[in-house]
């Protein structure tokens, strides 16, 4: 084990907001506030992308499937798979086998983030009361119907719950989608040499701090979403 | 339902799943990885193990790319037959990084290229570098010296940067030497390590001495270099002198030829902190030096091409090497 | 200086040293558009051993110790009411943070290795196995409880003879999660030198090497799916009358 004397938290803020001359020859500037947001934005702009293909796949599948009772063991299997998933190995086989770059990244991430989000969905709308979904069938609701408006509705707090981890293990792959080519708060991270120690921490800073906001803003979302008399049952 | 039979059948099948497993982790610990051997007598060239030389305790580091982690374990696993305790780190970072640990005491020494000494830690232009080996390893510990560092005799053999692309964009853009890319740059894509925008023997270089300019740059790990040229996303990729894809692969990716003297060759020498030679006794410089003798062009070429192109591992290589040109006993 | 006794003799490889590559020879391996090359993983299986074994070590430690501090917080916070929000939202922040930033905030504390690899990864497991003993012992139905203390037991004993019986079957589906998580995540820990399996995946020509990087992840899922099937063993022993849900 190593001491790792030349950062300090101290230095790491600094970097995100004030540029410093790099470690590297050149003596170009590295870091500060533009760079940081720019790392900031690009970071987000791939979880974002890669959590909506992962919800446009998985959503309506695990809705259908969750609606017909059909395929338990797979959406279940599947979920227990994708969790034992090593996301370094993704990041590695797209990079050497499909290429590197954003278009090849974001379907990769997205990957990941089906398992939760087909799970809980699945799980969510079974574990809506059949009497509820037999209440409506009598009132003479389509299928469609019933899913729209009874079990979508029931199924939130389950499914909410898929997309915000979802939305964590794609936001924390991301952060090593650099050795695939695309730019993220990773970079300060795995890119010491450019950036030096302090970088490496405020990167580390940066990407906590992200997790944390978009964490909480699903959880707010998922309040929103979710109607009032569940808000009751489920405290 | 599950029935009792069933759960049997599913526990039996955990047991062998599990079993597998640490078998897998059984068979491969027992491949042994101390390499400490001492070699009584043999050959004159062999490496005898000194008594004195195990109260001391080396790490040795290397850069983060496959030539370099050889280097380390060739020059560990000498030490260790010299009877020193010896632990790796290898694939630290890029040079900066590498030479931090020295400084900060993490590692005993690594092995670093005169020119990216030079031109990296130095500030030297590239055309200030010496070609000579020697000259470049003497101006080198001059400055080292200031900073109670030392830098040990270079390696027979010397890589450096390259701009490389696929044989069909250079016949495309009739592209024989890099000042060739004038004007056709702009529309070219460059990928390199993430420091290679700011590396003199790099982009830098490319930008300042041949003043070029390039569609887009792309950071990607040094270990991508070809895949990128291949999967024909990079345009022009920088690679290295001694790749052993550039001989094995002649037909795919060709060089262009540093005509302005962009991207100096650099010799290895073994970076360390002058108190830690002196702690560890004359048996340290003396090993080293004694075990790349043998590291001329061909041999580093071919233990890239063991790495890189068989995936045999760095340790297995250096072993190669080092039984082959009898420093250690096999 | 060298002596030159030492120099006289050594140096000179082999003539057998040198191999002629060119492109049609090439073996399997230096492609790296080939998805397995069989011949060389047969022959290379062995190199897996030792990254595995540090693998297996991290993973248990971590889990070792995430679950006994996450166990002794649930049981505090299943008499002290008040302290279950704030313990699930620190638990839950140490969850939300990704584990590759944690281990570099970590660093001007504990450095590299694997100290800091385990500290990161049993934070790591603290939410769900808190969460899913607090959930556990809450489950217990109150008749049984007040039944329990009719029959004159103390509170220490309904804890030990009935609650934590009753809560087993959810404790050991958080640590089912827990271990496979772990298991998964434990590959990253080659970014701070602390060895496991993800050193076959990335470095030393792995990046470009499919094979190296399947093989490696196909020990790690089949090391996560043997574990996950023992747990799922012995969560249904221990629970013969409840009809078990999906985690």
């Amino acid at each position: 084990m190593s001491a790792f004397p030349l950062a300090s938290f101290a230095g790491a803020i600094e970097f995100i907001f004030s540029p410093q001359t790099s470690n590297v020859t050149g003596g170009n500037e590295v870091g500060g506030f533009d760079k940081s947001m720019e790392l900031v934005l690009k970071h987000l702009e791939v979880t974002v992308l890669a959590l909506a293909i992962a919800l446009i796949v998985a959503l309506p599948l695990g809705l259908y499937l969750g609606h017909k009772g059909r395929g338990e063991l797979f959406a279940v299997g599947f979920g227990n798979a994708g969790r034992a998933i090593p996301e370094l190995a993704v990041i590695a086989l797209v990079a050497v086998l499909i290429g590197v770059g954003l278009k090849t990244v974001a379907p990769a991430l997205a990957v990941l983030g089906i398992a939760p989000i087909l799970v809980n969905t699945f799980v969510g709308v079974r574990q809506v009361d059949p009497a509820a979904v037999e209440a409506a069938r009598g009132m003479g609701m389509s299928e469609l119907g019933i899913v729209r408006k009874v079990e979508l509705p029931l199924a939130i707090p389950t499914v909410m719950g898929g997309v915000r981890s979802a939305a964590i293990v794609i936001l924390a792959t991301a952060t090593i989608a650099p050795l695939a080519g695309v730019e993220t708060l990773g970079d300060f991270i795995l890119n010491r040499n450019v950036y030096g120690e302090n970088g490496l921490l405020a990167g580390a800073i940066l990407v906590a701090v992200l997790a944390l906001a978009i964490e909480g803003l699903l959880a707010l979302l998922q309040r929103r979403l979710t109607s009032d008399g569940l808000k009751v049952k489920t405290a | 339902m599950r029935t009792d039979q069933t759960r049997v059948r599913v526990l039996l099948a955990a047991l062998a799943a599990l079993a597998l497993t640490l078998g897998v982790a059984a068979c491969g610990s027992s491949d042994d990885s101390t390499t400490s051997g001492s070699t009584e007598g043999g050959s004159a060239g062999t490496i005898q193990s000194n008594p004195d030389n195990g109260k001391v305790s080396l790490t040795i580091g290397s850069k983060n790319f496959p030539e370099q982690e050889i280097l380390g374990e060739i020059y560990a696993q000498a030490l260790s037959a010299a009877g020193y305790k010896v632990k790796s780190a290898l694939n630290l970072g890029s040079e900066t990084v590498a030479l931090k640990a020295v400084k900060t005491g993490q590692i005993s020494g690594y092995p670093e290229y005169a020119s990216t000494a030079l031109t990296s830690f130095f500030g030297l232009e590239p055309e200030e570098v010496p070609a000579d080996a020697t000259e470049a390893w003497e101006k080198a510990n001059e400055e080292f010296e200031k900073e109670s560092l030392e830098a040990f005799e270079p390696t027979p053999f010397a890589s450096a940067n390259a701009v490389g692309t696929t044989k069909e964009t250079a016949e495309k853009y009739d592209l024989k030497t890099v000042s060739d890319l004038e004007g056709v740059s702009e529309e070219l894509s460059l990928y390199g390590s993430p420091e290679c925008p700011q590396r003199i023997d790099c982009k830098l270089g490319l930008e300042e001495l041949y003043g070029l300019k390039f569609k887009s740059f792309t950071p990607v790990d040094i270990g991508l270099r070809y895949t990128v040229l291949e999967k024909g996303q990079a345009d022009l990729s920088i690679l290295f002198t001694t790749d052993p894809q550039l001989s094995a692969e002649s037909d795919k990716f060709v060089i262009l030829e540093d005509d302005k003297e962009v991207f100096p060759a650099g010799n290895i020498i073994f970076v360390t902190e002058k108190k830690v030679a002196e702690e560890a006794g004359p048996d340290y410089e003396e090993t080293i030096l004694e075990v790349q003798e043998g590291l001329d062009l061909k041999v580093m070429q071919e233990l890239d091409a063991r790495v890189e192109l068989e995936k045999e591992t760095p340790k297995q290589a250096a072993t190669a090497y080092l039984e082959s040109a009898g420093y250690i006993g096999s | 200086m060298a002596s030159p006794a030492l120099l006289a003799a050594a140096g000179e490889v082999g003539g057998d040293f040198f191999k002629e590559r060119t492109s049609g020879t090439l073996p399997c391996q230096a492609d790296g558009s080939h998805l397995f090359c069989f011949d060389w993983a047969k022959e290379n299986i062995d190199r897996y051993g030792e990254p595995a074994q540090q693998h297996l070590e991290i993973v248990v430690l971590s889990v070792v110790i995430g679950f006994a501090i996450a166990f002794a917080l649930a049981l505090f916070a299943h008499r002290s009411r008040w302290a279950q929000p704030p313990l699930l939202a620190a638990t839950g922040v140490l969850y939300t943070i990704p584990s590759i930033a944690f281990f570099f905030l970590l660093l001007p504390v504990t450095g590299f290795g694997r100290d800091t690899a385990v500290i990161v990864l049993a934070a790591y497991t603290l939410q769900i196995i808190y969460r899913n003993t607090i959930l556990g012992l809450a489950n217990v139905p109150a008749s049984v409880k007040d039944a329990a203390r009719g029959m004159g037991l103390t509170e220490r004993q309904i804890l030990l003879r009935v609650e934590l019986p009753l809560a087993i079957p959810e404790i050991i589906a958080g640590l089912r999660v827990a271990v496979v998580s772990t298991i998964a995540i434990a590959t990253l820990v080659v970014f701070i030198n602390a060895g496991g399996l993800g050193t076959q995946m990335y470095g030393s020509g792995n990046l470009t090497f499919p094979t190296s990087i399947i093989i490696a992840a196909a020990i790690v899922m089949a090391m996560a799916l043997a574990f996950d099937l023992v747990l799922l063993t012995v969560q249904r022993l221990t629970t013969p009358w409840r009809r078990v849900g999906s985690a």
